[in-house]
């Protein structure tokens, strides 16, 4: 893997927002040793979409959890703004398949606990809930807890309470991964909508190649573990793009079929690992 | 680009919803049926149980032993009659109820500290789990001793039973919170306090609760044993008295006074688990009906 760490480093240095630098992380289990990832150089620029796509287990999770400060790197350095990311990174906001709602607040109680220790007025505060259910369709919902709502509409909770709080930084990790494919396109369509009008950073992880291709400014692609990178791809789609028509455009295709040739040996890899 | 454009539909999603409270409806349906017939059939158990008791009473077996159910409601009407029972309740139940109160407090304060501290539950760990080890019942004489054997010897007893229970609880619910949920909080920029109001606790609380519904038994069990040991008021010391008098109608009747303390509490209990825990019932009303 000599030509493993390509042109991704410094790709656009003007205004890089996350780096990672030679980060390996190892975690120690009980019984034995695992590394996660091993020597990740990656920039990303502010505004930037970049998808990380590899085989389950290659460690994408692992880099999102150390850009929001949750984890160290055993050895190497991720810097947010050009300052070493040192405990919790409170310019990034997470969000995990599992949508990690708060059970015992109800739709309008979980969309608001952001603005609460932002510490806005009530009023100030309802507002903004009600013009976020009304972004995420939840109206109607207002008073269900999470237990009586849908997957989807679980879904739609966990980003309006993402916007609701507002980071530079979305971290996402497979968000869409349990949603039937209409609902997945609507949630792809209004975070594209989102990051492109609010100037989001994203760093999204995804085993979904299409999503890949369809989201990204740029695509990594990691090796199973220990995850480095295999390569990094610009996407050629302009960046206001039309999800629903993308299928038709053959730079698509072809993008999706290149990410498929460069994943497909390493699912084979992972295969004969894990048999 | 709009939602209309690529025919945006929560509909679905609506519908999902709406045929899960169809669902419900049915299944709450069912349920209160159920309930209907269990209620029946236990009537039914109780009144043969009396019957069969009444009969049974100075014919199989001597009426000093059982006394017989007739003997005790009439013991226990007289009591009401004089209201003689309202005050030993009153007093049994004030004493079950601030030990109670005063032990779950304490329980729920250090639980959730040492919970949130793994370094002082580790020093502490062991020095807790001797005096948990403890059967409390122990303690009676030496908080006699210090205090007495008025009502709030029998309060600090009964607080000293609840405490263990309660803290256990609370220690395991704040150990068991989800450490992503925290994690996501901080990521809000959240402090320990608004952490510990919106994640921590709630979290914790359904343990908190398990541990009060087994401290409701055992807050009745210190106050009626404090009673037993030193007291002239109280069921407990009914108890004793209707014992020493060898009067067994008495005794018989003493103990259902004291079940339909227990009855009440619990009722009390489940009723502020229902108020504190909406979200609980709606998970409830779920079960079945996925």
């Amino acid at each position: 893997m000599v030509s493993a760490q390509p042109a991704g480093f410094g790709h656009d240095t003007r205004h890089e927002l996350i780096r990672f630098e030679n980060v390996s992380k190892t975690f120690e289990l009980s019984d034995r040793t695992v590394r996660a990832v091993e020597n990740v150089n990656l920039s990303v620029a502010r505004g930037e979409f970049v998808v990380l796509v590899g085989p389950s287990g290659c460690g994408k999770s692992t880099l999102l959890n150390m850009a929001a400060g949750l984890f160290h790197p055993t050895s190497g350095e991720v810097y947010y703004n050009g300052s070493l990311v040192d405990g919790y990174n409170l310019k990034t906001g997470y969000m995990t398949q599992n949508d990690h709602l708060l059970p015992w607040r109800d739709v309008v109680g979980n969309i608001s606990t952001p603005l609460e220790i932002r510490g806005l007025a009530r009023g100030t505060r309802e507002a903004r809930v009600e013009q976020l259910i009304d972004l995420v369709g939840l109206q109607g919902f207002e008073r269900s807890y999470p237990s009586q709502l849908s997957g989807g509409m679980r879904k739609r909770t966990a980003l309006a309470r993402l916007l609701a709080y507002d980071p530079e930084t979305l971290l996402l990790d497979e968000p869409f991964a349990a949603l039937d494919a209409q609902l997945r396109l609507n949630m792809q369509i209004e975070l594209l909508r989102i990051s492109r009008s609010l100037n989001k950073t994203i760093l999204f992880v995804t085993h979904d190649l299409d999503e890949a291709v369809a989201l990204s400014d740029r695509s990594v692609v990691f090796s199973p573990r220990p995850g480095h990178i295999r390569h990094i791809a610009d996407t050629p789609l302009p960046r206001d793009r039309n999800l629903t028509t993308l299928r038709h455009d053959p730079l698509y295709t072809r993008m999706t079929a290149e990410l498929w040739d460069l994943i497909m040996p390493t699912l084979q890899e992972t295969r004969g690992e894990a048999s | 680009m709009t939602n209309a454009e690529i025919g945006y539909a929560p509909a679905s999603d609506e519908k999902v919803a709406e045929d899960r409270k169809r669902r419900m409806d049915k299944a709450r349906q069912a349920r209160t049926r159920e309930r209907v017939k269990l209620n029946l059939i236990r009537l039914l158990m109780i009144g043969g149980f009396f019957a069969l008791w009444e009969f049974a009473s100075g014919r199989l077996i001597a009426p000093f032993f059982i006394s017989a159910p007739s003997a005790i409601f009439r013991r226990l009407g007289g009591w009401i009659w004089s209201g003689d029972i309202f005050y030993h309740m009153g007093i049994t139940a004030t004493e079950a109820c601030a030990g109670l109160l005063l032990g779950s407090v304490f329980g729920i304060v250090v639980g959730t500290i040492l919970g949130r501290r793994p370094f002082l539950a580790r020093l502490l760990d062991p020095i807790i789990t001797t005096f948990y080890s403890l059967p409390k019942v122990a303690l009676a004489p030496l908080f006699i001793l210090w205090i007495g054997i008025g009502m709030d010897m029998k309060i600090t007893f009964t607080a000293a039973i609840v405490f263990f229970l309660v803290f256990l609880n609370t220690y395991t619910g704040v150990r068991n919170v989800s450490r992503e949920l925290i994690s996501i909080l901080y990521l809000m920029g959240a402090n320990e306090m608004q952490v510990l109001r919106r994640v921590v606790l709630p979290s914790a609380i359904t343990w908190v609760f398990a541990g009060l519904r087994i401290s409701v038994p055992y807050s009745l069990i210190g106050a009626i044993v404090g009673e037993l040991m030193a007291s002239n008021k109280g069921l407990g010391a009914l108890l004793v008295r209707a014992q020493g008098e060898f009067d067994t109608a008495g005794v018989f009747a003493a103990l259902v006074a004291i079940m339909v303390l227990a009855v009440i509490f619990n009722t009390a209990v489940r009723l502020l688990e229902r108020r504190l825990m909406p979200w609980k019932s709606a998970e409830q009303e779920l079960e079945g009906a996925v």
